[in-house]
């Protein structure tokens, strides 16, 4: 059983923060597509098109018919334990820091026998639930847990070093003004964060939920405009070094397209609350984040991006707001790229339409502030780097993978002689 | 005569005579903006970003670019700002006579009214027993309607509810009386606009827009300090920047005021 975690000892002060070292890093195209599954929490490998052997580790051709026709398919999860180790050196730094290390041996259900990271729950010839994750080096790994649930799972310090639970951790929410900002206040305090310290912008104009986001337990409200340079920069003044998780819940979001607006003003206040604001924020909290993603055990871990799904493929229904989360979802890249090696995950949660003003006329299916709070909490805790929520989001982002230029072609074609 | 007139006012602001009393809000990103429905156009917030800091960007220099609207902060309205003064010609804020900048001042005490009820709204009534007091206000003169409103800071500026601002203003009556038997030049106040918050439900609606524009008078907004004014004898100073056709424009305000006795 693993024993529940305490709440992490205050840093001394007086000693250096530590920091970051990596796990090893693999860099071939192959590895780095079951890198890219795992950041998604899917559990894939190559599966044969000839002979269907599925293969593990990633290769180029099928080590049994040499057909070079290996095609990434969802497996199922289960496994067994058939032998286990526990390490206590290793020649890299990443690893001897975090000694003892417990691996083992798992047979996979599907057929390959693996190598792969054990929780602390799971014992020797028993059943297994393999998942698939990325680790501080954004390499996706195997990870082997108790088939079911046990007492305080959460907390093994080996799994735990792949998601970025918001237990014990104190977290950002930029805007406490919006239903999705409130519901993601409450879902963070229920998930056990110490602290929420939550973003209001413009605290002269009165919003919805104010008394009872101000009467929570945990909750600091600060103010935060991500369209105001001088504001974020007077926030991380004061929370930077102390915010583990940033989550960007702030949008902005109208419906129309280009031609339907008769100037640029509305486009820019969404390039500014969307894109510019991401990068504000970015600027301020980015580096004192990347500093601290091996602080402890709560360390910084995470800055989750909510993004409407149609930054993959514009919607002209949303025509602009479409283009300032493309630009968002690239900064969000761009982070990734600046936030590698730190520890640090940035997580995308793409959602469809949202039950909301804005959405009002269209029909459902639509996702909720509560379904977008869950989901945010589910990807911390379980360390998945792009979730889409919702039926649209996960039909578009299916077809997106499968076809960029058909999903266009859907979205400006068909969808709009619909509407003609 | 003038050159002495000139002389005797450098005097009198040299030595104190004559005080300069400002009549402006800092211009602060998060000073309250007036806020319309969500499905119209919005008044931009007062925004900067450094361009450098004696650093990397701009080693000897602290410079930046800012950014709001013709009606953030402080500021004036041109006549061509409502569509009942669209047709004036020098209307806006770059071809309006200059004389109109600098002007005597009349200012009508509301403070308390204002103060017991925050939908006040100032009458001919009001304005003629003021005028028994300090006399019939003169014709081309600005007049300030005093309601202490720039003490409110955050959510009690703008007094919004579910039914909108509450803020007081002038009544459609009142307008029609500065501009019909006054001859006013201007009227200014120290809520968000020249109007009431629940100036939408007059009629006209909105008057100090629609009836001061419509007759070529100017307006300015989010004032401060008029308890510092007397009711009358002090001079506006108020220029708004030159913007080409401007419907408006921040601007800092200035009074002269007797300082003798100070």
């Amino acid at each position: 059983m693993t024993e529940a975690m305490a709440q992490p000892a205050k840093r001394n002060p007086q000693k250096r923060a530590v920091l970051p070292t990596l796990p090893p890093f693999s860099r071939s195209r192959q590895a780095l597509t079951f890198s890219s599954r795992a950041a998604e929490g899917r559990l894939c490998l190559q599966v044969c098109g000839s002979c269907e052997t599925v293969v593990y580790p990633a290769r180029e051709i099928c080590p049994k018919c040499w057909c070079s026709a290996l095609i990434w398919t969802d497996i199922a999860d289960g496994g067994r334990l058939i032998a286990e180790t526990v390490l206590r050196t290793s020649i890299n730094t990443y690893f001897r820091e975090r000694m003892p290390w417990r691996v083992g041996t798992v047979e996979m259900d599907a057929g390959p026998t693996a190598l792969m990271h054990l929780h602390g729950d799971v014992e020797h010839g028993a059943q297994v639930k393999i998942i698939a994750r990325t680790d501080k080096s954004g390499q996706g790994v195997l990870f082997a847990l108790p088939k079911m649930e046990t007492p305080n799972m959460a907390d093994d310090r080996q799994l735990r070093a792949l998601t970025c639970d918001p237990k014990f951790r104190r977290a950002l929410v930029t805007d406490g003004r919006s239903a999705i900002g409130q519901a993601t206040v409450r879902a963070l305090s229920a998930a056990g964060a110490t602290q929420i310290f939550v973003g209001v912008a413009e605290q002269w104009r009165p919003f919805e939920g104010a008394a009872e986001l101000a009467a929570m337990p945990k909750v600091e409200i600060l103010p935060l405009d991500v369209t105001d340079t001088d504001s974020v920069n007077e926030l991380v003044g004061e929370i930077g070094g102390r915010t583990d998780i940033l989550i960007n819940t702030t949008e902005h979001v109208r419906p129309g397209a280009s031609m339907e607006r008769n100037n640029v003003l509305i486009a820019r206040e969404e390039m500014e609350t969307n894109y510019f604001g991401l990068m504000r924020l970015i600027q301020a909290f980015g580096p004192a984040l990347r500093a601290r993603g091996a602080d402890g055990d709560n360390s910084a871990c995470a800055w989750v991006n909510l993004l409407s799904v149609y930054a993959l493929s514009n919607w002209p229904t949303f025509g602009t707001t479409s283009a300032s989360q493309a630009a968002a979802f690239s900064l969000s890249q761009c982070l990734r790229g600046e936030f590698a090696g730190s520890g640090v995950k940035v997580i995308n949660i793409l959602t469809g339409p949202t039950e909301d003003a804005w959405h009002q006329p269209l029909p459902a299916p639509k996702v909720t502030a509560e379904g977008i709070a869950k989901a945010i909490v589910r990807s911390l805790q379980q360390g998945i780097e792009t979730m889409a929520l919702g039926a649209v989001a996960e039909d578009v982002l299916a077809r997106w993978r499968e076809d960029p230029t058909v999903l266009e072609r859907e979205l400006t074609q068909v969808a709009a002689g619909a509407s003609r | 005569m003038t050159a002495n007139a000139l002389a005797g006012l450098a005097d009198a602001l040299s030595n104190g005579d004559i005080r300069v009393v400002d009549l402006t809000h800092t211009l602060d990103p998060d000073f309250p903006v007036i806020v319309l429905p969500a499905e119209f156009g919005q008044c931009a917030r007062f925004r900067v970003e450094e361009i450098s800091r004696y650093d990397d960007r701009g080693p000897g220099w602290y410079w930046r670019n800012f950014s709001c609207g013709e009606h953030t902060g402080t500021h004036f309205d041109a006549p061509i700002h409502w569509i009942s003064g669209k047709d004036y010609p020098n209307a806006a804020v770059d071809s309006i006579p200059t004389s109109a900048f600098v002007r005597s001042v009349c200012v009508i005490n509301c403070s308390k009214e204002c103060a017991e009820d925050e939908d006040f709204l100032l009458t001919p009534e009001f304005i003629q027993q003021w005028e028994q007091q300090h006399g019939v206000i003169p014709a081309g003169n600005w007049v300030l309607m005093r309601s202490d409103w720039s003490k409110r800071s955050g959510a009690e500026y703008l007094n919004m509810r579910d039914d909108g601002a509450h803020s007081p203003g002038p009544s459609g009556d009142a307008v029609k009386f500065l501009i019909e038997e006054r001859d006013v030049i201007g009227f200014g106040t120290e809520t968000v606009g020249t109007d009431a918050g629940q100036a939408h439900l007059l009629s006209p609606p909105y008057p100090a827009h629609y009836l001061f524009h419509g007759a070529n008078r100017y307006g300015l907004q989010c004032l401060a300090n008029l308890d510092q004014l007397p009711p009358t004898g002090a001079v506006l100073v108020c220029p708004p920047l030159k913007i080409k056709n401007g419907s408006g424009s921040p601007l800092r305000v200035l009074a002269m005021i007797d300082g003798s006795g100070s």
